[in-house]
């Protein structure tokens, strides 16, 4: 369970989140669909606490993320945009290593790590050195290390960048499954199908601000559009320039 | 510490498997400065042996004149050979470098010298050609001893003892031992182990912050539940680890080094045995947290792998800094220099290369100011990891 109540952020002069809300409850997925520079990056960083909002609050399963950051960072499996591997270990070891931080028992480490490497399939790939996987084979990885410590919640930036259909869609049933176990899922878009398709909430950013918080249906008829990119230029449109 | 461990045993096998980082750690800067040390150490040693005993050919012109002259030189290993053929020639020759000296003996020389009249002769040489001015020096000493043996023989004759021609009979005394002119030579050594030691780590302390960032592992590395503290410190610890091997391999290969050098022929004999190395080792090895940190605190300021590699050279010259000072004031150690990093340890490997006995209390200064330098720089650099900016 995910609350951000009036977060603001700046850097130096750009003022990049004003006062964004929103819930994610778990056994829900929730998707922060924006154009480019909308403010998602960010948003989504201070909730997996790299970044102290200006103002405003956020919590993780009521875990405060500025005074309470490390109980957050306990709650969360978090995939940052980009996200990158140790080139010289291999996807196992990479795994392994985030599983030792988080501080699993030693004697489970070895089970857990065959465990998710076998929900994401990456058993082809597991022991060899990260250096040169292909993007799709480096996403899997990134996100199996942030999912080895069996996060309530799940923070993904952009996850689906660069995948291909294949890679895209193991990536949609990977996220199905997580909400069928009841997990937290937020994840964040600019491709308005994708969300779409995915998404019980859907929170549009727009110049740092939230331009509407409904379910699919919702945003059609708040908007007026049955097209659902229709209704995404025009939630936009709607909150107006910075 | 759980998780300061886990740090640390990833980025030892890290950068166990990362070719760049072992090529450092463990060739250039072990190999580099010790066969580089070698290679000067042993030009130097020709040079000096060559120049005392190497037969000198000089080119005389008009050594017809003066055939006891001729012979004289040749007994001080300066063979005459027929020069160029007038004084203009010769001028030309030394001019250009065709010649380094030419000895010019005029045709009135033996009617001078039949006289009694001082006999004039010219030497011909480059003052600004340093190598041609050491066999100069050698020819005009020679020719000054002759010219003090013809004086003794002539006042002989003339009843009067030769001793009155020297009021003064100055006595070189050198005081140093042979271990204290290793000392100078020697002195280069701390400067290249304190180089070694810092090139070992240099790669792992730009991982540490540039590096991850750069690969974008630092962002989902921040977003795991441990503190950064524990991330930072189990950094530093893998570079001090590799910064000590680099340190105990360097300090190996100079053991080895110096037991093929012909030191002994200089007059050298370094206190250099396996307890040396061993007390050298702990002598520098507090200022592996130090390096260790400053690299760490400087990479974490640069916004790339290439920019942090850039500035890092810089610092691999820091070290130089007192060392450099200190030997161009030719300045003998003192209690104050002990708490100065990098200075404190080249004075203590000197004294104890020289065989002098070092003082315990210099030791603990310069161990206990370095540390805590290194602690301070350390604290600093976890205060810098907690920023936001650290991501870029």
């Amino acid at each position: 369970m995910i609350r951000v109540e009036g977060i603001h952020k700046s850097f130096g002069k750009v003022h990049a989140v004003r006062g964004v809300s929103f819930n994610a409850p778990d056994g829900k997925i929730t998707g922060l669909l924006g154009p480019n520079g909308a403010g998602k990056s960010t948003t989504l960083r201070v909730l997996y606490t790299v970044l102290r909002p200006d103002e405003g609050s956020a919590s993780i399963d009521g875990a405060d993320v500025v005074t309470q950051s490390l109980e957050a960072r306990r709650r969360i499996g978090a995939l940052p945009h980009g996200a990158g591997l140790y080139p010289h270990l291999t996807a196992r070891e990479n795994i392994a290593y985030y599983a030792r931080l988080c501080g699993l028992e030693s004697g489970s480490i070895d089970e857990r790590v065959e465990n998710i490497i076998r929900l994401l399939e990456i058993e082809d790939f597991a022991e060899r050195r990260t250096k040169g996987f292909s993007q799709g084979q480096r996403t899997k990885v990134a996100i199996a290390r942030s999912l080895v410590h069996d996060p309530q919640n799940i923070i993904l930036d952009e996850p689906s960048n660069g995948l291909d259909v294949m890679a895209t869609r193991s990536l949609r049933d990977l996220i199905l499954k997580l909400k069928d176990a009841g997990r937290c899922v937020l994840f964040s878009s600019h491709v308005m199908q994708e969300v779409a398709a995915l998404c019980d909430d859907i929170c549009i950013i727009a110049n740092g601000k939230v331009a509407i918080d409904d379910s699919a249906d919702g945003i059609r008829e708040r908007t007026g559009c049955d097209d659902l990119e229709d209704a995404f230029v025009e939630a936009i449109r709607m909150v107006g320039p910075a | 510490m759980r998780t300061l461990l886990t740090v640390f045993r990833k980025e030892v096998l890290d950068n166990v498997r990362d070719r760049r980082t072992l090529v450092s750690a463990l060739i250039m800067g072990p190999l580099f400065g010790p066969m580089l040390f070698a290679f000067m150490i042993n030009l130097s040693i020709e040079r000096s042996l060559e120049n005392a005993e190497r037969i000198i050919e000089l080119p005389v012109i008009g050594r017809q004149h003066a055939p006891n002259l001729v012979r004289y030189l040749h007994s001080r290993n300066i063979d005459a050979v027929d020069g160029p053929a007038d004084r203009a020639a010769a001028l030309d020759a030394v001019a250009t470098g065709a010649h380094d000296v030419v000895l010019v003996i005029p045709e009135e020389f033996g009617e001078q010298f039949a006289e009694a009249a001082p006999a004039r002769i010219e030497l011909i040489a480059d003052r600004s050609n340093t190598q041609a001015d050491r066999e100069a020096r050698r020819v005009r000493g020679a020719l000054h001893a002759y010219g003090q043996e013809l004086a003794s023989i002539r006042l002989s004759a003339r009843g009067v003892s030769p001793l009155a021609l020297r009021p003064l009979n100055v006595d070189d005394v050198d005081v140093s031992t042979p271990s204290g002119r290793s000392a100078i030579l020697l002195g280069m050594m701390s400067y290249f182990l304190i180089f070694a030691m810092l090139m070992g780590g240099m790669y792992l302390a730009i991982d540490t912050t540039a590096g991850e960032r750069e690969r974008g592992s630092l962002e989902p590395l921040l977003a795991l539940p441990v503190t950064r503290n524990q991330l930072l410190l189990g950094k530093i610890a893998a570079t001090c680890v590799f910064m000590a091997l680099s340190l105990g391999l360097s300090l190996g290969s100079f053991f080895v080094a110096l037991k093929f050098m012909p030191l002994d022929e200089l007059g050298m004999t370094p206190n250099f045995g396996p307890l040396t190395v061993a007390a050298a080792f702990l002598i520098l090895a507090p200022f592996i947290l130090l390096g260790a940190a400053v690299m760490t605190l400087v990479a974490s300021f640069t916004k790339s792998y290439r920019e942090a590699q850039t500035w890092l050279s810089g610092v691999l010259l820091l070290p130089t800094l007192p060392i450099l000072i200190v030997s161009i004031l030719t300045l003998r150690p003192r209690l104050e220099f002990m708490f100065v990093p990098s200075l404190s340890q080249h004075l203590l490997l000197i004294d104890m290369v020289k065989n002098e006995p070092l003082d315990p209390l210099h030791i603990a200064i310069s161990a206990g100011s370095t540390l805590l330098f290194g602690g301070i720089l350390t604290w600093i650099c976890a205060r810098l990891y907690r920023r936001e900016g650290l991501l870029g």
